[in-house]
């Protein structure tokens, strides 16, 4: 039904417009192999896996840029993992910008927040879990978004029909929770199940050197829940979405050298109202050793005061990253980092670099260490799961 | 020996020659040039990066541009990367004010993000070119302290020769020599200097073109790092002014959809 309401309203516009743009079509198609280093914890869980996607950009615009219309699908085809093999529209949607106001109708991505080891604030779209365990590849989430450009700062409105199940590993899969998750059985809180449409609104502005983002969100949690259950003999965990409402702040002081950014939610709906913070810093050092590549070194402490009982990993957790750009023409990068919980010692760490070959192609490295997990730690589902992958991208 | 203590001498004689006088007429020169592109409103462009390495191997970037005019502080403008094919769409917001840092935001298209960005990598290499964010971003006359040099033929026709020195500490430059052309004043030539005050590179302007009878504007711009070999040539294109842009344009909603 929202779709077909899409297609009309981008039918009629494009019959009434008259200074049109050519369409363009950009993407990727990129191959993957990722190798784990140490056998699965469940048997049934594959070993080395390689795996296509790609995803392709269509854009086209009128009136200089005023009206535009915008269709991104992704396909992946996992040779081992059935569920991470999906496609997903990421992208199909209409924008028209006024003067002081646009408005963007369709399916569509949305990012909020400032801080680098995780996006508490950020919520509009779902995470696409099977892409990436760091949350940050969303599916595409149908929306009416409305913003106003004021003065005193930007006022983004949203409607979000059609809720979005997240996307978890099959029991095959590697990077899941010990009983895997029954994505088949999801299970709402709301009695209008995945039709509840949900709201948000944000005001954001920049005043000085401060960047400061005020949202709030009432609808179906994008973050499940889990009851254990069984399904044909197997323990599994039935994905529970409940009804919640998350007040936010994001903020970023960019003084000189250092960024200071912190993100903060408060969220009801899921047991008792809890509060869990983001907070820390990214200082940069310039040119350093005399060569053209800068440093960044990021500290931010992870804080949620359900404490063990969390629904993250991260509720007393601190992360230390450096990031290294050796703005070559390459455009290569490092970004090393390690979420030590302060608790229990449980660490993560990643390392992920990138570097451009020759004009169309870019190889992308990514590894992920889970070392000395605490038996209580949520990431002792993954206390095997130690992997590197190394990705190879086309782009046209 | 001779040659050195004859140097010495010269440098330590030559300051006071160089003090109020040819400040006074090296900032005057700076004003007028500032003075003779005031008025421009808006502008966008496209730009085209070549570089090049010592052993001759090539790659390109595509770059649109649009700036807009800020009446009483520095301009602000958005670059839009079209290529390399891997960047595209990512686009680059920045406020610059002819006191205090630049504020700059940064969209990245793969995850949609805005990120507020420190403007404090005045000396770093922009897109892996042989341009510095500073020798790119907008040239505000109080950016410079000035001094006259000298006259001196460039081309058909002469320059005046000045030096201009960054006010900020944070830049990757001790000092600059630039030839601006005595009739049109617009710079021909700069020599740049590193912070051990030995010749880097050389940014060379060719082929200027008028607009609206007021506006020069070189379709290419060389620059050359004599210490690494390695060359940048941006070429122009399409140029226009006044094509209606406002503040509206340049703002961090502007930047998440900019193409």
């Amino acid at each position: 039904m929202w779709l077909r309401v899409l297609f009309i309203l981008v039918f009629i516009n494009h019959s009434t417009l008259v200074s049109a743009s050519d369409g363009e079509w950009s993407g990727y198609i990129a191959a993957e192999w990722r190798t784990f280093f140490e056998s699965p914890s469940d048997v049934a869980q594959h070993g080395d896996t390689t795996s296509l996607s790609a995803q392709a950009e269509y854009y086209r615009e009128w009136e200089g840029g005023k009206k535009s219309f915008r269709f991104t699908p992704f396909v992946r085809v996992d040779g081992r993992d059935s569920q991470r093999s999906h496609f997903d529209i990421r992208e199909l949607n209409w924008t028209s910008v006024h003067d002081d106001w646009e408005l963007t109708a369709g399916i569509g991505k949305v990012f909020w927040g400032v801080t680098e080891s995780q996006h508490l604030v950020d919520i509009i779209n779902q995470t696409d879990l099977v892409e990436s365990t760091d949350g940050e590849e969303k599916l595409g989430q149908l929306m009416l978004k409305l913003s106003f450009t004021r003065d005193w700062g930007d006022v983004d409105l949203f409607l979000l029909p059609g809720f979005r199940e997240r996307t978890f590993p099959s029991a095959v899969g590697r990077l899941r929770s010990i009983a895997a998750v029954d994505v088949g059985h999801a299970e709402y809180a709301s009695t209008q199940g995945k039709d509840h449409i949900d709201a948000a609104i944000r005001w954001s502005t920049s005043f000085g050197d401060w960047d400061v983002g005020v949202s709030h969100f009432s609808g179906t949690s994008r973050e499940p829940r889990f009851r254990p259950a069984l399904n044909g003999g197997r323990s599994v965990l039935i994905p529970v979405y409940e009804t919640i409402d998350q007040s936010s702040l994001d903020l970023q002081a960019t003084k000189d050298d250092w960024l200071w950014k912190l993100e903060l939610i408060s969220r009801s709906g899921q047991g008792d109202r809890y509060t869990a913070a983001t907070a820390g810093f990214e200082y940069s050092l310039y040119g350093v050793f005399e060569s053209p590549v800068d440093l960044g070194i990021i500290a931010e402490y992870l804080y949620d005061d359900r404490k063990e009982a969390a629904s993250t990993p991260f509720e007393d957790d601190l992360f230390l990253g450096a990031r290294f750009a050796l703005n070559d023409e390459a455009s290569s990068e490092l970004l090393a980092g390690m979420i030590v919980d302060l608790d229990n010692s449980s660490r993560v760490m990643s390392v992920e670099a990138s570097r451009r070959i020759g004009d169309n192609w870019k190889i992308n490295l990514e590894a992920r260490f889970f070392s000395n997990i605490d038996d209580k730690d949520s990431l002792v589902s993954f206390e095997n799961d130690d992997f590197m992958q190394l990705e190879l991208a086309w782009y046209f | 020996m001779k040659l050195i203590s004859l140097l010495v001498v010269s440098v330590l004689f030559s300051s006071p020659f160089v003090s109020a006088d040819s400040e006074k007429k090296g900032l005057a020169i700076a004003v007028e040039v500032d003075k003779r592109d005031t008025g421009f409103g808006d502008t966008t462009a496209n730009m085209t990066m070549l570089l090049k390495n010592r052993h001759g191997q090539e790659s390109t970037r595509y770059i649109r541009l649009r700036t807009l005019e800020v009446e009483g502080d520095g301009d602000k403008s958005m670059s839009i990367f079209d290529r390399p094919r891997d960047v595209k769409g990512t686009a680059f917001l920045s406020y610059t004010h002819k006191q205090g840092s630049d504020d700059q935001w940064l969209y990245l298209p793969a995850l949609k993000r805005v990120k507020r960005i420190s403007s404090r990598n005045k000396s770093g290499s922009f897109m892996g070119s042989e341009f510095a964010y500073e020798d790119i971003s907008s040239q505000e006359v109080e950016k410079y302290t000035y001094k006259y040099l000298k006259d001196e033929a460039c081309g058909v026709d002469t320059c005046f020769v000045i030096e201009r020195d960054p006010v900020d500490e944070l830049s990757g430059y001790t000092r600059q020599v630039a030839w601006i052309n005595k009739k049109e004043y617009r710079p021909e030539k700069i020599d740049f200097y590193d912070r051990k005050n030995t010749l880097l590179k050389t940014l060379t302007y060719r082929d200027y073109q008028q607009y609206r009878g007021q506006f020069w504007r070189a379709n290419e711009m060389f620059m050359e790092n004599h210490q690494t070999g390695k060359t940048t040539l941006l070429k122009w294109s399409n140029y226009k002014f006044g094509t209606g842009l406002a503040a509206r344009d340049f703002n961090k909603n502007s930047l998440k959809r900019a193409r």
